[in-house]
């Protein structure tokens, strides 16, 4: 039985690598999570990811006349199999690695470093990997959680006219790398505004958040900020309606900005507001390409329902800035069949402004992006939107706008500084 | 034919007491120690390290501390998580605190951190058993991942709360970070395994494994004969926890390199550890690299053969997965409850017999 085990595993990894010839093809790797308790989160993303690829090679066959060999493994949001999943796909040529986990980001920062791949861990990972002096393999654009963070507590400002001293803010956080990564940021912001913060952690996977809530309503926090993920969002919108919150003054993260996050608490959930870096819903000229492309064609990642929705859209637009970037690399290096290295630099060069959003059919879709060797970190620029329960769909309520770059910027240098010291990384000149 | 003790002259006492009596075990063994020294580290890549080995032989060296104690002592123990936190932990702060001692030394005071750890949260075993004291480790595992949670001297004030293992190196080699060969942190997670694998043979068939199991078959009689319970048990849990340390100490340092303790030391892990032996092989420590490579290869074996080689989408194989695995858990727990260890011994006693089984 051992015996014949061993010589099974042994077999079948050994097929599994014999199957990673590097192909022609520009590779993508999708660590997606279509299965655990975050899997409600992880589908959409996942489905957006593929489909886009798809749209892609049927519509345009590749990226400058190369064809997109897009593959996926499955992670369950666990790091073990993140690693299990980037290992055995590296091999085949992969060009960027988007794990959609702050946990296996930050598995993945030295890995991808020392393997010479880029990483995009766009909107999560490590905020600090923005200082692309000391980060030089990993990309955070087009906005950190400290930016998300200083962005959110600015539209407070906005919203009680300027003066906050006294107020009191709670966060409620996933208690993970993921939703304490925002908490310096908003002690330094109190110290700045006077305001006083109340930090309410939740355990993984955050079914259970009634002592939470409990302390909420006995405290009557003025706003409460929610970094959370998974069914977690669903239970801490359920709890808030329960307690009878206002929902106004509950903002979330942008990963607890999707419909499935509120639907399910239902009218309870009107007004509930989050901080987005992209536009929501169907409207935008690329949809109909993927219609007729993808979703018509039955070639479409998952069943098609979710088009439009804010995950489904997160997905498109990491894709569409990952092949923006190959793009762009193709053109630096001049070859169409780009190396990861090749990758890296046209990721560090990626320009995307609004003409270029418009001209592939996403027109004022998110903010302009402007990478650069030192700021990977991208504009910083979010928007705060609202959801309406009765039509089921988040509106907009305020511009792109961005950072106290004063506060972030100096915590960012502060943290990367102690990354490079820690790991003996010279910082680049640039 | 070959698998017979009958010619297998022994002539010291020594020779008479050895682990392996059979001669065809003795050199199975020997080989497959050999390759995995000296064949092994030519052949290995970044995949087999991190996907393969590395998991075996840290999932396997934490089995083997808690079959010291559950399968040899009898204690129920849920905290293995929690253990190998501290574990984990341990290296962390001692490696970043003393950043000149060797990662060898270092990975070896985790487990003595987590010994004593292990003894605190043993000290309730002297009271209740069974059930109930699978409880109170329980209350350990929540406890501890909680404490690495909540106090930031433990994650030296990170942003993240995260712990990431800084590059170490054992004779000018390195074998932490990401530019660690593959072959030096397998061989430096081997040596471990291999070493305390020998020892805890050696401990389990001396007098104090005699002590455990006497503790584990009736711990009244056992008293009534003179095996000091506070002794065995306590013992019991501090080279257990001992083990379970460098187990943490190395899933941390060598395989993942950068760890939260809710994720990667949940109530899960503990599960994890407890099935490995129960499927394995209680008190035995075949048992334990059966059942770890049973728990831990399975699945990526699975994965491979169906994604790989089948081409099916990735979530249908996660959940066929899923199914496929606890069909096998239970279909293994039917035919053989004593765990597959068993099944490995009943071959070997018909191999002696073979081919006249009457």
């Amino acid at each position: 039985m051992k015996l014949k085990q061993l010589t099974a595993v042994t077999l079948a990894a050994t097929v599994a690598l014999g199957g990673g010839v590097v192909s022609a093809d520009l590779t993508f790797p999708s660590l997606s999570y279509r299965t655990g308790p975050y899997a409600p989160n992880g589908i959409p993303f996942a489905d957006g990811y593929a489909d886009y690829f798809t749209l892609l090679n049927e519509r345009d066959g590749g990226i400058g006349g190369e064809k997109i060999n897009f593959i996926e493994c499955e992670t369950g949001y666990n790091t073990e199999k993140g690693v299990e999943c980037y290992e055995s796909t590296k091999g085949q040529g992969s060009l960027v690695y988007q794990p959609l986990s702050t946990g296996i980001t930050y598995q993945l920062i030295p890995k991808v470093t020392a393997d010479n791949i880029p990483m995009h861990s766009m909107g999560y990972g490590r905020t600090s990997a923005a200082n692309g002096r000391v980060f030089s393999h990993i990309f955070n654009f087009p906005g950190t959680y400290w930016d998300a963070a200083s962005i959110i507590v600015k539209y407070i400002l906005d919203e009680e006219g300027g003066d906050i001293s006294g107020k009191s803010l709670a966060l409620v956080y996933h208690n993970s790398a993921y939703g304490k990564e925002p908490i310096r940021t908003l002690q330094e912001l109190s110290k700045k505004h006077g305001y006083n913060l109340t930090l309410l952690a939740v355990d993984h996977p955050g079914q259970e958040q009634k002592s939470q809530w409990l302390q909420i309503r006995r405290e009557r926090p003025d706003y409460v900020l929610m970094w959370g993920w998974g069914v977690m969002n669903q239970v801490a919108i359920q709890e808030a309606a329960n307690i009878r919150y206002p929902m106004d003054h509950f903002i979330g993260v942008w990963w607890s900005a999707s419909e499935n996050d509120v639907i399910p608490a239902g009218e309870g959930a009107n007004g509930y507001k989050a901080i987005n870096f992209h536009g929501v819903g169907s409207d935008y000229p690329l949809y109909n390409d993927l219609k007729k492309y993808v979703v018509d064609a039955g070639k479409a990642a998952g069943d098609g329902n979710y088009l439009g929705t804010v995950l489904y859209n997160r997905g498109i637009y990491a894709a569409v800035l990952a092949s923006e970037a190959a793009r762009t690399a193709q053109e630096i290096h001049g070859v169409s069949d780009i190396t990861p290295a090749q990758m890296r630099d046209g990721m560090e060069a990626l320009k995307v402004d609004q003409a270029r959003m418009a001209e592939l059919g996403l027109p004022n879709f998110g903010p302009d992006i402007n990478v650069t060797c030192a700021s990977h970190g991208g504009p910083g620029e979010a928007a705060i939107q609202q959801w309406d329960a009765a039509s089921k769909s988040w509106t907009r309520i305020t511009g792109f706008s961005g950072a106290d770059r004063e506060v972030v910027d100096a915590l960012i240098a502060e943290d990367s500084a102690a990354y490079a010291t820690e790991n003996k990384i010279t910082a680049r000149d640039c | 034919m070959i698998y017979r003790e009958a010619g297998d002259f022994k002539t010291s006492y020594s020779a008479d007491q050895q682990t392996f009596p059979i001669g065809f075990d003795r050199w199975t063994v020997r080989v497959v120690v050999i390759f995995a020294f000296l064949v092994v580290p030519f052949l290995i890549n970044d995949y087999w390290e991190k996907s393969i080995l590395l998991p075996f032989l840290i999932w396997s060296l934490a089995a083997l501390g808690l079959n010291i104690l559950t399968g040899y002592c009898g204690q129920l123990s849920l905290g293995t998580g929690g253990f190998m936190a501290v574990g984990a932990y341990a290296c962390y702060k001692l490696t970043t605190m003393f950043p000149e001692v060797n990662i060898l030394f270092v990975v070896l005071l985790a487990g003595v951190v987590t010994a004593l750890v292990g003894i605190l949260f043993g000290l309730p075993s002297l009271r209740i058993k069974g059930f109930y004291l699978a409880v109170a480790t329980l209350a350990a595992q929540f406890f501890l991942v909680w404490l690495f949670n909540k106090v930031p001297w433990f994650y030296n004030y990170s942003a993240s709360g995260q712990i990431n293992m800084p590059e170490r190196e054992v004779l000018g080699f390195i074998v932490s970070g990401a530019n660690a060969e593959p072959w030096a942190t397998y061989l430096f997670t081997l040596l471990f395994v291999l070493v305390f694998a020998v020892i805890a043979r050696n401990l389990t068939r001396g007098r104090l494994g005699r002590s455990w199991m006497a503790i584990r078959d009736m711990d009244i009689a056992a008293e009534i004969i003179g095996v000091p319970p506070l002794q065995a048990k306590l013992s019991a849990f501090a080279i257990s926890s001992f083990y379970i340390g460098l187990a943490g100490a190395l899933f941390f340092g060598v395989y993942l390199g950068a760890v939260e303790p809710t994720e990667a030391f949940g109530i899960d892990k503990s599960f994890l550890v407890l099935f490995m032996i129960i499927i394995g092989g209680l008190g035995s420590i075949a048992g334990s690299f059966i059942g770890a490579a049973f728990m831990v290869l399975l699945p990526v074996l699975f994965k491979n053969i169906m994604v790989g080689d089948f081409g099916w989408p990735t979530d249908t194989v996660q959940h066929f997965i899923f199914m496929l695995v606890g069909g096998l858990i239970m279909f293994f727990l039917i035919v053989e409850p004593h765990g597959l260890a068993q099944l490995w011994r009943i071959t070997k006693e018909k191999l002696r017999l073979w081919p006249f089984p009457h």
